[in-house]
């Protein structure tokens, strides 16, 4: 921050007058934990339209034919869910809500290293998320071509495509400034006495995340321009009809999309190991494991992105390749759960609203891993590839992985962001509904997919009923949940009972500052003496 | 369900995958209950009622090793099995029973070497099929659940793929790969019959299509079925994906070609021209590039029988 008067350190975040009044002292600030809420008000709209558009699907599918909508606009009821819930939701994720809020404060710094460009990214967010909506609303037809826009479908389709394309490439944008961001925050910016390995486990993941956010988020960027033009030009690169090859296309889009689910995976593991080890009261069993691990997921997870593909078209060695290659980023996921169970061992558990988020994060994300290794290996994945079981696999491992971890993080920061207690008995309500919804509506989809049935299907066979039916009533069940605990918070932010400054008695730098923090965090930067750590207890 | 059911052995590949599936999912679940039991007891044994102060372990390295190899070897013996399930479906025996399939928005069609055309994938019992499979629009997936099989049909790439049928019934045919509007009603059925049965159908079917049907305008109305032309049109005057049929002909209709709109009457060459070459005249308020070429799937002489049929449609 450049402000020539230098800022009262009694005065919050949230509390702060400066230059700007009302709604401009918040969309012009540069104050990483404004920025930080900025996203997650923002992602929560888009999040709400999402959640809708999945409802009015299981809606449709909760019998056969027509229920409530015929198919061109279930298509593109799912083309937008996916663009919405991919781009906007989990993709930013964790890193734009939590990393931009607590990773200076976790690292013992006043701010991140470039406060504007912050500023910026968020800016792209809405452009890119206005523009997709633009997509949606004017022109000649919703979208349809699914979330991953494949060749030569993109160029048939008469529906409004550019927006959405353009929309995701902005915001394709706003992903890399974070991740340069918080590299350089990272490499310059800890507190003296922190090194790399007195760092606490949550800016270890947006270190490994930002890495792919920078490096790989480029490759979509031009694949998505090549679509556009040749939409607009018919430059013939992925169009068979003038010589192009779709199947390039699907490499360009994975060599991206698989990186990224690693994008929105890593910071919740991460948001994870800072849970369990404070509601163990513990030192984090096996930190550099699961260093190693974050590190290791981070890399590897640029070459697997042909196990999306084991149908298209490689060569048969190009197949296995990719399948043992699949096989061995299991590996350090499964590492970081024996090591999150066995800090548990002897601990000291204090099983709240937090921990239980996170317990239950751990059980759909081996459902969801599980699952993973079904795709990974080839006789199966070519049985039910682009079936429900898909479906089911990557909600319980992107919305059981990403929106457990971040409603777990939400619970256990919300007193450090807000300065105010939630209920915490119409949170463990919320929780419950939540997780039994969310199992009731993904799970038959294995089912469905060992069946037989494909993904993106409108209709279905009557033997496909039962199993939908139910589906559709967990998804009530769970959208209830949902509500429960966002009301909770929402009246909680204003009206909660003040929080201390460290309820959970946590051991990071974060509940060394007061709740809500100050607006530069600290008086006087922190320094990590001989024998202090992240998680000594 | 699936897996399990009477479609056991319904493929030579049936057997391969699902001993992968089973070794897959056992393993899993066995992790799957031990891990959360574990993690609930402990949960319930060091509860901080129970035990107000925890231990401290950092870690050990031994643990650490065990925890890496274990899984590694687990993993690597999944990957066998897969790779052992699937290698067989990549080459396709020598002597083989062969049939084309083409896809298009939204219907797939089956070609065989006598000539014949179907909507229905009909196949001998335990005789190697090898299908060539040939997209003219966007991608699809030949996906029969049943066999075990699925393979992308991608536009300018003719893949392959082959199965045995070892048991005799109807099974179900899907497109696993989104192909637009229609997507979910793209689908049909694969019959096997028993050598004997089958020989009989392919030749019988033969002599159907030289007599003459019923009505001057039924055979028309089969081949316009047959071939999937009613997935983008109507003939009761609804607009699909493509113009409705009904009272076209002999009108006059707005089309564009080369980008200048123009009016024509809709009269034989021009009908011809719309199945032959579809992107040359565009009807008005229509997308180019979904309707394409049936050049090689129809003859002239099918196209005449459709001309009857659209006549008949005021
Ligand atoms: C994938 C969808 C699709 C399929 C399948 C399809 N068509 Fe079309 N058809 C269209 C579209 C879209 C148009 C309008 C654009 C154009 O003129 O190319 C059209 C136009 C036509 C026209 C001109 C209609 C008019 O109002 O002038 C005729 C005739 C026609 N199709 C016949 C057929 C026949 C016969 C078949 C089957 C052999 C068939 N179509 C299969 C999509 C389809
Ligand atoms: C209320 C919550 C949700 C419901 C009811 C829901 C439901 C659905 C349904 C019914 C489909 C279509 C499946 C098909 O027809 O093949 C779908 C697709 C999808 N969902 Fe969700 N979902 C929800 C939340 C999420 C979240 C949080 C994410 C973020 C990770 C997500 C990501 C996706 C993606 C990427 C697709 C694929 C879209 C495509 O095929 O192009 N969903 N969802
Ligand atoms: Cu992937
Ligand atoms: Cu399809």
């Amino acid at each position: 921050m450049q402000t020539a008067t230098p800022v009262p350190h009694d005065v919050s975040y949230l509390d702060y007058q400066g230059k700007y009044k009302g709604i401009f002292a918040w969309i012009f600030s540069t104050d990483h934990k404004r920025i930080a809420l900025l996203y997650l008000y923002s992602m929560m709209t888009m999040f709400t339209v999402g959640v809708l558009l999945g409802l009015a699907m299981k809606l449709e599918l909760i019998a056969p034919g027509r229920t409530i909508m015929g198919p061109q606009t279930y298509n593109s009821l799912f083309t937008v869910h996916g663009v919405i819930m991919i781009f906007m939701i989990v993709i930013p994720g964790l890193p734009a809500v939590f990393g931009n809020f607590m990773l200076p404060i976790m690292i013992g710094a006043k701010d991140v290293a470039f406060p504007r460009i912050n500023l910026m990214s968020w800016y792209f967010y809405v452009a890119g998320a206005f523009l997709v909506l633009a997509s949606v609303l004017f022109g000649n037809g919703t979208p349809d071509t699914g979330w991953t826009f494949y060749a030569p479908y993109s160029f048939k389709t008469g529906t409004n495509l550019l927006p959405a394309i353009f929309g995701a490439f902005i915001l394709g944008f706003s992903s890399i400034l974070t991740g340069l961001n918080f590299i350089v925050t990272i490499h310059r910016m800890r507190a003296p006495g922190m090194t790399w390995f007195k760092m606490p486990l949550f800016p270890w993941s947006l270190y490994g995340t930002a890495w792919i956010q920078l490096l790989a988020t480029p490759v979509v960027g031009i694949t998505l321009v090549l679509v556009a033009l040749e939409r607009i030009f018919g430059i013939g690169v992925f169009d068979p009809a003038l010589g192009g090859d779709p199947v390039l296309y699907q490499h360009l889009f994975w060599i991206y999309s698989h990186p990224a689910v690693y994008v929105m995976i890593l910071p919740a593991m991460g948001a994870i190991s800072e849970i369990i080890p404070t509601f163990s009261q513990k030192h984090i069993f096996g930190y550099k494991a699961i260093i190693a691990s974050t590190l290791a997921i981070a890399f590897v997870g640029y070459f697997v992105w042909g196990h999306h593909m084991f149908t298209s078209g490689m060569s048969g060695t190009a197949q296995y390749t990719f399948s043992v290659l699949t096989f061995l980023v299991a590996i350090p996921s499964a590492i970081k759960v024996f090591n999150w169970i066995s800090t548990m061992h002897k601990a000291s558990i204090n099983p709240d609203i937090p921990f239980l988020w996170a317990i239950s994060f751990i059980f759909v994300f081996m459902i969801g891993g599980f699952s993973g290794l079904v795709l990974g290996a080839l006789a199966t994945n070519v049985y039910v590839h682009d079936t429900a079981f898909v479906v089911a696999h990557f909600h319980f491992i992107v919305f059981g992985g990403v929106g457990f971890s971040f409603f777990g993080a939400i619970h256990y920061w919300f007193p450090k962001m807000f300065g105010r207690m939630y209920d915490k008995v119409w949170a463990k309500v919320g929780w419950a509904f939540f997780f039994v919804g969310f199992l009731t509506l993904y799970s038959p989809m294995f089912y469905l997919g060992m069946m037989g049935m494909p993904r993106r299907y409108y209709d279905y066979l009557p033997e496909f009923h039962a199993a939908n039916i139910l589906s559709s009533l967990g998804s009530w069940v769970m959208t209830f949940g949902l509500l429960i605990i966002v009301i909770n918070l929402f009246r909680s932010a204003k009206n909660g009972a003040i929080a201390p400054m460290n309820p959970w008695n946590g051991k990071t730098l974060e509940w060394t500052v007061p709740s809500p923090p100050p607006v530069e965090n600290y008086e006087e930067i922190p320094v990590y003496g001989e024998k202090d750590g992240p998680y000594e207890y | 369900m699936y897996i399990l059911s009477n479609t056991v052995n319904a493929s030579n590949f049936v057997h391969g995958v699902d001993k992968a599936f089973f070794l897959i999912m056992g393993i899993s679940f066995v992790f799957l209950i031990g891990l959360t039991f574990t993690m609930l007891y402990f949960v319930y044994k060091y509860n901080n009622k129970r035990n107000p102060v925890a231990t401290q372990i950092k870690g050990s390295t031994k643990l650490e090793i065990i925890w890496t190899i274990i899984p590694t070897i687990l993993v690597m013996v999944m990957f066998y099995y897969g790779w052992a399930g699937w290698a067989p479906m990549r080459t396709a025996p020598k002597d083989t029973f062969n049939i084309t399939i083409t896809g298009r928005m939204w219907n797939y069609t089956f070609q065989y070497e006598n000539g014949k055309n179907t909507d229905t994938l009909y196949v001998p019992l335990n005789k190697a099929v090898k299908m060539k499979l040939i997209s003219l629009d966007v991608i699809h997936g030949f996906y029969i659940p049943a066999f075990r099989i699925k393979e992308d049909v991608v536009p300018g790439r003719e893949k392959m793929a082959w199965f045995i049928p070892e048991r005799e019934g109807q099974f179900e045919l899907f497109c696993s790969e989104y192909c637009g509007m229609n997507h979910s009603y793209m689908y049909t059925y694969v019959k096997v019959l028993p050598q004997d049965q089958f020989n009989k159908w392919y030749a019988d079917t033969l002599k159907h299509v030289e007599t003459a049907v019923d009505s001057p305008t039924a055979t028309g109305k089969r081949i316009m079925k047959n071939i999937g032309c009613f997935a983008c049109h109507t003939v009761d005057g609804t607009k699909l994906v493509g113009p409705s049929l009904k009272g076209v002909y002999g009108h006059p209709v707005t089309v564009t070609t080369n980008g200048t709109d123009r009016e024509i009457t809709a009269d034989d060459e021009y009908i011809r021209r719309s199945v032959y070459d579809p992107n040359a005249d565009i009807v008005k308020g229509f997308n180019k590039g979904l309707m394409v070429s049936y050049k090689g799937q129809l003859k002239e002489d099918d196209i005449k029988q459709i001309i009857e049929y659209l006549k008949s449609l005021k």
